[in-house]
């Protein structure tokens, strides 16, 4: 049986369906996405490159906590996200790279837009992430949002997975 | 004069008028009755370790820069030209000997001194003789333990005096490193939409901890079969000048020292070495205090330092009655194992922080009071009467003494304004 080869294309419409789990609230399912060993993060702002010992990360989820932080949005005690605020995810300039080897790049810029009570916040940046195939699906081994802000002021929180 | 604030201790019951979050009036007097009265806190020493370091703060509303001078002394310059006003520094942060002005390029020392600017020749020969063109210095910078804070009153009492018995609290947090404590990089500039003393209250606050933040306990119990049930007991104290604390126990891990069952057993070894080393420094009954016990400060008006599964400092100031724009620091000992301080950041972001598991819901508690404030006509008065019953001396963590320490002094400093017409300077 001859497997068709990948193309760019896959790996966009996986991204595109990532972002509409997220968008909406199904959260397991995007947690699902991830490898055994997937990790998500997000590095401080205006350190894209720092070291999770010397700088403090925003988010530095493994895949157990990256599991709990989904599991946690969808409980009513979630207070932040409850009801659950109103979000799209808007992936742009998206580069593949490596389509050939085992772990294929992807890098885009976002705009996350997250609208509760009236109020309109919005994330903008650049995702990073490594994709592997397994058991003839795609699979995100590691997702690393750097945020395009001067501060989270006035978003003052990310509650959402961005 | 408008009654703000109600201390009944006869009644125990003690309230707070809800038009302080609200009333822009408010934040005047508070801008010059607090703001430029009392001991604000700027930032740590190792922030700026070198000559030359500098870093620009907002403090109080000021625009500063905190920089470490060629002459070795630590200074808070006003971030503003002596020439027409324009902000000198423009990066966040960096290391230089000197500082340019970019609109007339004047220069400056590190110092703040001026250095030279273009066309002397249209200046007297003994121009800036009284010193009048530098760069202006804040007159007051103290710090205590590393901890570094500035106050606009040249007036006020030294800083040791103002934090009063918050001091205990501090040597208990950086006694827990012989090499002293560090801040990390990635200070969280964050802000909340709600007044700027509803996270003073959160912040010592107990009582709010289970039903608030059940989701984070939900996953502590998860991690941890052994946990039979989540507990949150200790002691709430009054420290003076409006300080307060509430040391207590918790489910959580602290990385000096209190194990807790994610982490590795080899990290259990070196917690426990680590526990017989604060032992020999300060006996048993105060290493005990120091890895066991959790700490939430609130120094008057608007620092709090946790030393609980980490340490944070945070600072925050109103830009209006209903924003506040708020620092998160982390704090850490220096020369830290990498094991260890990422068992640590770990533990802080868990709950602590904009991506945490908790920090997030105490900031939607604060937005839902300030939104409800729109109430404030019809229903006028909060209530921070838990534990008054049981006598102030008694308070429980749980209870809302620290909140009241908060509140005691606030009706002190803003009584002396209600006096006054309009706020002054």
């Amino acid at each position: 049986m001859t497997v068709a080869a990948l193309t760019r294309q896959d790996v966009i419409d996986f991204l595109y369906q990532e972002a509409k789990l997220l968008d909406e609230w199904k959260l397991k399912e995007w947690a699902a996405l991830f490898t055994d060993e997937g990790t998500y993060k997000v590095p401080p702002i205006g350190e894209p490159d720092a070291s999770p010992t010397e700088s403090l990360f925003y988010v530095h989820d493994n895949r157990s906590r990256l599991q709990e932080r989904a599991e946690r949005l969808l409980k009513k005690e979630a207070h932040v996200e409850y009801p659950h605020s109103t979000t799209l995810r808007n992936y742009h300039n998206i580069l593949v790279s490596g389509l050939e080897s085992d772990v294929i790049t992807v890098e885009c810029n976002f705009t996350t837009h997250r609208t509760k009570r009236e109020v309109l916040d919005t994330f903008v940046g650049k995702h990073t992430y490594e994709i592997v195939q397994q058991n003839g699906e795609l699979a995100i081994k590691s997702k690393k949002v750097v945020l395009y802000l001067d501060s989270l002021r006035p978003h003052g929180k990310i509650s959402l997975i961005l | 004069m408008e009654e703000l604030i109600r201390d009944n201790r006869e009644k125990n019951e003690f309230l707070v008028h809800r038009s302080v979050f609200t009333d822009k009036e408010m934040l005047a007097r508070e801008r010059a009755e607090i703001f430029n009265k009392c001991w604000l806190f700027i930032g740590h020493e190792t922030e700026v370790p070198e000559k030359g370091d500098y870093k620009r703060k907002k403090v109080g509303g000021r625009n500063l820069l905190l920089v470490h001078s060629q002459d070795g002394e630590i200074r808070a310059l006003y971030n503003t030209c002596p020439h027409r006003g324009a902000l000198v520094a423009r990066e966040n942060e960096g290391n230089s000997r000197v500082f340019r002005c970019f609109y007339h390029a004047w220069s400056f020392k590190n110092d703040g001194q001026l250095n030279g600017m273009p066309g002397k020749d249209g200046f007297p020969d003994d121009f800036n003789c009284e010193g009048t063109k530098d760069m202006k210095a804040v007159n007051r910078l103290e710090s205590y333990r590393g901890f570094m804070f500035v106050n606009f009153d040249d007036q006020a009492v030294s800083l040791e005096e103002y934090l009063a018995d918050a001091k205990e609290y501090i040597d208990l947090a950086a006694d827990q490193s012989e090499a002293g404590l560090e801040v990390l990089g990635g200070v969280q500039q964050y802000s909340v939409r709600a007044n700027w003393k509803l996270l003073a209250e959160n912040s010592v606050d107990l009582y709010h901890g289970m039903p608030t933040h059940k989701t984070y306990f939900d996953i502590k119990q998860a991690q941890d079969p052994d946990l039979k049930r989540v507990k949150l007991e200790g002691r709430g104290k009054d420290l003076g000048n409006g300080h307060a604390v509430m040391e207590y126990v918790a489910p959580w891990g602290r990385p000096v020292a209190q194990w807790t069952p994610i982490w590795s057993e080899d990290l259990k070894q070196d917690m426990e070495k680590m526990k017989e080393k604060l032992v020999e420094r300060f006996g048993e009954e105060r290493a005990d205090r120091i890895a066991n016990y959790n700490r939430n400060i609130i120094i008057f008006p608007n620092l709090v330092i946790n030393d609980i599964m980490a340490i944070t400092a945070r600072t925050f100031y109103p830009s209006s009655p209903g924003y506040m724009e708020v620092s998160g620091y982390s704090l850490a000992p220096k020369g830290e194992d990498a094991e260890h301080r990422m068992a640590r950041n770990n533990n802080f972001l868990e709950f602590l922080g904009p991506g945490g598991f908790a920090t997030p819901d105490d900031n939607e508690a604060l937005e839902l009071c300030q939104e409800a404030y729109n109430n404030n006509q019809e229903v006028q008065w909060n209530d921070i009467s838990k534990g008054m019953v049981r006598g102030e001396e008694n308070a429980m963590a749980t209870d809302e003494l620290q909140m009241r320490s908060f509140w005691r002094q606030y009706k002190v400093r803003i009584e002396e304004s209600m006096k006054k017409e309009v706020a002054q300077t």
